[in-house]
């Protein structure tokens, strides 16, 4: 344990800055987030993530945000436990029958302000799931969203792009309450 | 008691029905085959409904012989396979909840994924309204002294799919866990009635996001073999590149999840690095981190990129570098192996009584791989081994995990070097599709166990296609695992087992 905890003091650090356009694009997003993010809210963001009736592959792009090449963390984007914490609901899959009440339960226990950022195409209108008798819909069928982050599932650094795009929604919104 | 050979013999054999022969049997003969899985000598594969009929796929433990029987139910009722084997019990009552079709005498009837917020009743079946007054579900009464129950989800704490657990425990130590599933139940059967094979296989590819590409393989084995396509070789390797991939990318999350629920974060950080390569290499070599929609009907949608195999060359190299760091870190953490080591245990006659898919069998010592007891193309061409371990526990689960990775860098070496050139997928054109009634039954082994497609085809659409995803037969285990252990180690247990919410819920 001890080789591989200097390596990691001692090694380049992965959360690279580095010449891909990609990986360019990536540091100008952690600049951006940090920024507009100190700026709407003064603080740091937290998210709180719903699975509203997913097959779980967004679940593994928002998880990949948490590793080292991704560090979401280093951009005051956190993951938290409670909607009780939560100042974001990043809701995924189509809303499922079964999943309607819980999803609205945990809205209404999130405090104010709030916003809500629906993941993926299935969040849209429940994308290739529309239609089923067990499905409700997209997730602004059953609470309000702020935002649609589309893909199929949407890359970690499609999903960094939305979280820009709702900050700047949340400015908007607090110009016109 | 009659051998599943003359059980199968006494039926009528449905000639459209490949691989393996599809009986239709009587009453008898099915509660037959219901002993035969009861005594061991099968083992269930599947059951699942049909309009007014119900279907078992099961294999014979000595002969590795696949057979599915069919039982008509004109009065909407069947012998509960349930009532004699455990393993089929939640399978029914999906069946009754899904379909209407009534297993009698079973031992449990409460509804299965009809979580009551369904518009309608039986939507697979007689699609009745639903009964407005839904009764409260029933959860099994635990009695004793100083018991208390802690309820859990659907919304879980982290970034996980939704379902119930209902915990009983006695002062630390858990008494009896009930779960409760179907939350992310999107009716996917239902939207591939009618369907389009190419739109079915697009479903598919998303019943469970981490085993896309498992489910792309099992699908359109079922499909090819009911249409009886011949798929080129070099779209069987490169399917098989994608699914050993997959594998590693999805072992290597639940190697560092498993750990960082035993709060040792360090393995989580590196596993994820591990993970995250391997889904950039999937990404250069097919287009997309997860491989969706890469493996359709007739062969892939992709061929291997220009600088692919180099690609993941230099992708082995890394991962043998580090990964067997990581390994000895494991192995070499006291601290984290007194969480995993003797921490819920399957036993070997619970996996081998379920039939348990995947590394939860393997680690209780249950030997099967659909790859290699199968033995599906290209899997026949290369050598590896089923690592098999017999503790059961955590740490066996994590070591299974271990032994498999390495077994996929060896399988995707092989692969590499012995691709074969020629064509990506053969095409499914209106005349072979477009004749008749046609059924098939495929398989493939994903990252989590043995996925089961079974598709009929009428006029080149879908008449019904059911997909059994290999958690319905762990699910029931982890009840079992989780007895006697603390509340505590539960995150621990689960993240072993790491089965799918959206692929049992369908």
């Amino acid at each position: 344990m001890r080789r591989t905890l200097l390596e990691g003091l001692t090694q380049r650090q992965l959360t690279e800055a580095p010449p891909a356009p990609d990986d360019a694009a990536l540091a100008e997003l952690a600049a951006s987030v940090d920024r507009a993010a100190r700026r709407r809210l003064g603080r740091s963001l937290s998210i709180r993530q719903v699975d509203a009736g997913s097959c779980n592959g967004c679940e593994l792009e928002i998880h990949a945000l948490n590793n080292a090449f991704y560090d979401l963390e280093r951009f005051g984007l956190r993951f938290v436990a409670s909607p009780r914490h939560a100042d974001v609901l990043l809701v995924t899959g189509p809303v499922t029958k079964n999943m309607r009440q819980a999803l609205e339960r945990t809205y209404q226990a999130t405090p104010d302000p709030k916003w809500v950022v629906a993941l993926g195409d299935c969040a849209v209108d429940g994308g290739i799931f529309a239609g089923s008798y067990a499905v409700a819909g997209g997730v602004s069928a059953v609470v309000p969203v702020d935002l649609h982050i589309r893909g199929c599932p949407p890359s970690p650094n499609d999903i960094l792009k939305g979280l820009i795009a709702l900050l700047q929604q949340v400015g908007e919104s607090a110009v016109t309450p | 008691m009659p051998l599943l050979t003359d059980i199968l013999a006494q039926g009528r054999r449905i000639e459209a029905h490949r691989p393996c022969p599809r009986v239709v049997v009587a009453a008898d003969g099915w509660s037959a085959a219901a002993s035969e899985l009861a005594s061991g000598h099968v083992t269930l594969l599947g059951l699942w409904g049909d309009t007014g009929t119900v279907h078992m796929a099961v294999i014979a433990q000595d002969t590795n012989v696949i057979a599915v029987l069919s039982l008509d139910c004109p009065q909407q009722t069947f012998p509960s396979v349930g009532a004699l084997h455990p393993p089929a019990i939640r399978l029914e009552r999906a069946i009754h909840s899904l379909f209407g079709l009534k297993p009698v005498g079973a031992p449990d009837m409460r509804p299965w994924l009809d979580l009551g917020f369904w518009e309608v009743q039986y939507p697979l079946g007689a699609r009745a309204p639903a009964p407005s007054a839904q009764p409260a579900y029933d959860f099994l009464p635990v009695e004793g002294e100083s018991l208390h129950r802690i309820p859990v989800g659907p919304v879980h704490a982290g970034i996980i799919e939704p379902g119930h657990f209902r915990f009983t425990a006695s002062g630390e130590t858990v008494v009896r866990l009930e779960q409760r599933l179907g939350y992310v139940h999107k009716g996917i059967e239902s939207l591939m009635m009618g369907a389009t094979i190419e739109r079915a296989a697009k479903l598919a590819a998303r019943i469970s996001g981490d085993s896309t590409v498992a489910y792309g393989i099992a699908f359109v084995h079922a499909v090819e073999a009911a249409l009886q396509v011949e798929v080129p070789p070099r779209a069987r390797y490169l399917r098989a590149l994608m699914a050993e991939l997959e594998r590693l990318a999805n072992h290597f999350g639940d190697i560092g999840a498993i750990c960082n629920d035993a709060s040792f974060a360090l393995m989580h950080a590196h596993c994820g690095i591990l993970r995250e390569l391997a889904l950039r290499a999937a990404e250069t070599c097919f287009g997309h981190r997860l491989m969706m929609d890469r493996v359709i009907p007739g062969g892939v949608a992709a061929d291997l990129s220009g600088n692919g195999a180099a690609t993941l060359q230099d992708l082995l190299k890394v991962l043998r570098q580090r990964f067997p760091r990581l390994v000895e870190l494991y192995d070499n953490t006291a601290s984290l192996q007194d969480r995993t080591a003797a921490t819920g245990i399957v036993t070997a006659e619970l996996a081998q009584q379920f039939g348990a898919p995947g590394f939860i069998g393997r680690a209780s010592g249950r030997d099967f791989d659909a790859r290699k007891t199968l033995a599906y193309a290209p899997y026949d061409e290369l050598d590896f081994v089923v690592p098999v371990l017999t503790a059961g526990d955590v740490n066996a689960r994590v070591w299974l995990r271990v032994r498999e990775v390495e077994q996929s860098f060896a399988l995707i070496e092989q692969l590499i070097a012995r691709l074969p050139d020629g064509p990506i997928a053969t095409a499914l054109d209106g005349k072979d599709i477009g004749e008749g009634n046609c059924e098939g039954l495929g398989f493939a082994e994903g990252f989590r166990g043995d996925v089961l497609a079974a598709v009929r085809l009428d006029a080149g659409r879908v008449a019904r296609c059911h997909l059994r995803d290999p958690s319905w037969l762990q699910w029931p285990l982890l009840e079992a695992a989780i007895e006697g252990n603390i509340v505590a180690d539960f995150p621990l247990c689960n993240k072993s087992f790491n089965c799918s919410y959206s692929g049992h819920d369908l």
